[in-house]
């Protein structure tokens, strides 16, 4: 009886072990060793930053067609897309590292409620009703959809404003799709200086409700030697293509900027105040005229 | 019962996870998306009707010959891991589309009880194998239901205000104990 049943299940076990193994034989995928290397070089986090369905979809899309760029991965940077360049053959090009940043200071230009919003604790939901809760039309509104977009753990929420740890953000854009009223940016992570504001209301409208708003003067695209700057679908946009390649403007824009909403970036904003940072005279002369 | 009775009454009467309650990990783990229920759902009617065909068919020409009966269990899961295996790398070679959307789930099912609990129903009924076939695709389409009124539900609960301490799993298995409440109400069509 014991007997029997072992016999009757190592045969069965055998039997499906052995149609198991005949299966793999004939069933066998030719797989390209490639996709699992570069599987392996890419980051994993499948943030989607690339424009493909995670790590591994681009790993499939950048074997198969060479005419896919080896550094579309904005997280892993320069070492991952020239190990795939290594990997596929192609020639691989620096993708420009990207960061998140947020266009909006609405708690230094103390942005007002305009009411008490009580309902789904969602920014999409709070920018549906009646422009949002913030009496700035263009505000973060700070309930943290881009927070749960975020697959690096960078954003958080503090104030009712979102705060990007710049030192974790990889810079996929995921929250800058999520964001309603578009107030992540994504940037170039070397870029000198940045945009600090979203309205695309203008002058009073803008300072009665912020003291930091852009009230679209047009300051900056007026000095940016570089004619980087642009106002685009009403807002600011600086063209950082052509920002990042000239070099010697001083940082024009920010200092001609009368709300100080054009920024220098990071460690350099008190270097902004600095009387003694280089400017060529001329450009100094030149924007004391124009803001004159 | 006719193959009409027995089709009606496995997906609505004795669904399988709402009345006989099998198969609740995946009921409650894949059902957080209607895409992700509708592949989980279609790779489990796949699965349990290649099962109930091979299990039905040892029963009968191997383990009731050799009276081992008391083996089914066992038996049964060997088979139905190894006709997983089986599907899918037959899968992968001959249909990938197929593959690349049931291709994660099929895994998952390798020990899922719905499939395992199937095929024993199917024995301890004594169904002819036409009937089991057909009792297999009906459960299979029944969990497929279940999967996506769940789905449907709990995407409906995430823009919902849950108390802090209901929030995730508990508010799941209560809206899946209400489900079963409400399915008890096909209690007596058949």
């Amino acid at each position: 009886m014991v007997l029997s049943s072992i016999l009757m299940l190592t045969m069965l076990g055998f039997v499906a072990a052995a149609l198991l193994a005949v299966a793999s034989r004939v069933f066998a995928v030719d797989e390209d060793p490639r996709v699992e290397a570069v599987t392996g070089t890419l980051p994993g986090a499948n943030c989607g930053g690339c424009g493909y369905a995670g790590c591994e979809g681009y790993a499939v899309a950048v074997i198969k067609d060479p005419a896919i760029a080896p550094n579309l991965c904005v997280v892993g940077g320069p070492a991952v897309a020239a190990a795939i360049g290594e990997l596929t053959g192609q020639l691989s090009t620096e993708r420009e590292p990207l960061i998140t940043h947020r266009r909006c200071d609405k708690n230094a230009g103390d942005v007002k409620p305009k009411y008490d919003y009580q309902g789904i604790p969602t920014c999409a939901a709070a920018a549906s009703l009646h422009f949002g809760s913030d009496t700035c039309d263009f505000s973060c509104l700070g309930f943290g959809d881009c927070v749960k977009a975020c697959t690096f753990d960078a954003l958080h929420v503090e104030n009712y404003i979102v705060h990007v740890n710049e030192s974790v953000c990889g810079g996929c854009g995921a929250c800058t799709k999520v964001c309603p009223r578009s107030v992540l940016q994504l940037i170039p992570r070397r870029s000198k200086v940045a945009m600090s504001c979203s309205t695309k209301d203008r002058l009073k409208a803008v300072m009665d409700v912020c003291a930091v708003g852009c009230i679209h003067c047009g300051k900056c695209v007026k000095v940016c030697p570089a004619k980087a700057i642009a106002i685009e679908d009403d807002r600011v946009q600086i063209d950082y293509e052509k920002c990042l390649a000239c070099t010697d403007c001083g940082e024009a824009c920010a200092l001609a900027c009368p709300r100080k909403i054009l920024r220098l970036r990071g460690g350099a904003v008190l270097a902004h105040y600095d009387e003694s940072r280089a400017i060529s005279p001329a450009l100094a002369k030149k924007i004391a005229e124009k803001s004159a | 019962m006719s193959i009409f009775e027995i089709f009606v009454s496995a997906i609505f009467v004795n669904n399988v996870v709402l009345a006989q309650n099998l198969g609740n990990c995946p009921y409650l783990g894949c059902s957080k998306e209607k895409g992700v229920a509708l592949g989980m759902g279609s790779a489990v009617i796949f699965v349990t009707i290649m099962a109930t065909l091979c299990t039905w068919l040892v029963q009968k020409y191997v383990l009731i010959p050799a009276h081992l009966e008391y083996l089914q269990t066992l038996a049964f899961i060997l088979i139905i891991a190894s006709l997983v295996q089986f599907v899918e790398m037959f899968l992968k070679k001959a249909i990938p589309p197929l593959y690349a959307s049931l291709g994660i789930f099929l895994p998952l099912i390798t020990t899922n009880c719905c499939v395992l609990g199937v095929t024993l129903l199917v024995q301890r009924e004594e169904l002819g194998l036409m009937t089991a076939l057909v009792y297999a695709l009906a459960t299979g389409a029944g969990f497929l239901l279940a999967l996506l009124l769940m789905a449907g539900v709990r995407e409906r609960l995430e823009t919902c205000r849950v108390p802090k301490a209901l929030r995730g799993t508990p508010i799941a298995l209560i809206m899946a104990g209400i489900m079963a409440l409400s399915f008890m109400a096909f209690k007596g069509m058949v």
